[in-house]
């Protein structure tokens, strides 16, 4: 017998009573392997204004392309110091800023190989139910083969899923835009 | 390595949709154009199993975080966390939140002319056991408006968040009351077109589970989505 899973509904505006006392922004610590990287942007809606009761949950895998659960069966070291959770409020002006490492490559259907990328939920007041999207990182050539970014067809949308390294940093720049011309890619779950 | 089993999709009119009008927020932050069918990898069907070691068993009571006790109508809220086949979800994290009893939230951003009550902050998290149980004892939230439209007042309600063993069992769902005379005329609850569905999130008035010259009880259970039985295209 089939169940009706329970709909969603939105975080609204006092989400923070209930969600901040998990805030992880920083999910690597001095032990995790990998190259660490700063990533920073905003969250924008449909006018353009910065979204100041937004969240955003990570999830990624660690520096060798192995998520810390149970069903990843692949033969690569775990890292103790990495979960790969994080969940980032963003503040009064619609900015988000966390600290990770940068994930390695993980398998993709069909025995392709998907290039590091992170794994993102978004929720806000005036959502009533979380959208999924990934962030890819510019400065990766398995960008071209990764098999979710080739189902987007336009390249100006997949861009939306590539966050831009500053020339001079370990610093990436990744805006989520709700609507419009430059309107984040999100997936159908 | 073969494709992993991914999770069911909903069913049509089971979930909401991104714009919804009647809630005015969805507007301008729903996405305009179609989301990309995904097929879940690897990076989906694993997940956060996380939070654990920071839960302790006074969480889960609301009406304890203070000197003193919160005013208000002290109810228990407990129930199971299940999958599509009706198999318990055990070990995850139970998150919720509310208003107090006047209707009124611990929050710099509610403007509310409702009191607040010093000894109620209205935010709770549980694990589920074994079997998936979890229980919650608070203050029954009062109704708040919120100028969505004309006189508009939000169903009582508590906020709920829960992982599940996957990114995609992830759930923010709201628990509301049964009876509640603002049901039919709150925008957010009437988002989920599918009355079948609508109704997962009243919960109901238990007697077996009240607290006898305690607390009175509401039952509420929460189903998350289930696996898929192979692996699924569009
Ligand atoms: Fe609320």
């Amino acid at each position: 017998m089939a169940l009706i899973p329970t709909p969603s509904q939105t975080v609204g505006p006092f989400l923070h009573i209930g969600l901040a006392w998990l805030t992880t922004t920083e999910l690597a610590t001095d032990a995790s392997a990998g190259e660490r990287i700063v990533v920073a942007g905003s969250v924008l809606d449909g006018d353009g204004k910065p979204i100041p009761d937004a969240l955003l949950e990570l999830w990624q895998a660690n520096a060798h392309g192995k998520y810390a659960h149970p069903e990843d069966a692949q033969d690569k070291p775990i890292d103790p110091g990495f979960t790969g959770f994080g969940r980032i409020p963003t503040d009064k002006d619609g900015h988000f800023r966390f600290v990770t490492i940068r994930p390695g490559a993980t398998p993709g259907p069909g025995g392709t190989r998907q290039a590091p990328h992170i794994v993102v939920a978004v929720f806000m007041r005036g959502m009533l139910r979380h959208l999924y999207t990934r962030m890819y990182f510019s400065d990766e050539a398995a960008n071209a083969a990764d098999p979710i970014l080739g189902r987007i067809r336009e390249s100006a949308r997949r861009d939306t899923l590539i966050a831009k390294r500053a020339a001079d940093a370990a610093e990436y720049r990744w805006d989520i835009i709700m609507q419009g011309e430059n309107e984040t890619v999100f997936f159908d779950c | 390595m073969a494709d992993p089993v991914g999770y069911r999709r909903a069913k049509p009119g089971t979930q909401p949709s991104y714009s919804h009008p009647p809630y005015q927020s969805s507007i301008k932050r729903a996405p305009t154009k179609p989301l990309i069918f995904l097929p879940h990898t690897l990076s989906e069907i694993t997940g956060p199993i996380y939070g654990h070691d920071r839960v302790i068993p006074s969480d889960s009571d609301l009406t304890k975080q203070h000197r003193d006790e919160p005013i208000g109508e002290r109810i228990s809220v407990s129930g199971r966390v299940l999958d599509e086949d009706g198999r318990p979800v055990p070990r995850t994290l139970v998150e919720v939140w509310q208003a107090n009893a006047a209707g009124r939230y611990n929050h710099e951003v509610d403007r509310h002319d409702a009191p607040l009550d010093p000894n109620f902050t209205g935010a709770g998290r549980a694990i589920t056991d074994e079997v998936g149980r979890y229980r919650f004892l608070t203050i029954k939230p009062g109704a708040y408006p919120w100028r969505n439209h004309y006189n508009a007042w939000r169903a009582r309600h508590i906020h709920f968040s829960l992982f599940g063993p996957s990114f995609l069992t992830r759930l923010v769902t709201q628990m509301y009351f049964e009876g509640d005379p603002l049901l039919p005329m709150d925008p957010i609850f009437a988002s989920v077109p599918d009355t079948g569905a609508r109704d997962r999130m009243i919960s109901s008035f238990d007697l077996e589970t009240t607290i006898p010259e305690f607390a009175l009880s509401y039952r509420f259970d929460i189903v998350l989505r289930g696996r898929a039985a192979t692996p699924m295209e569009s």
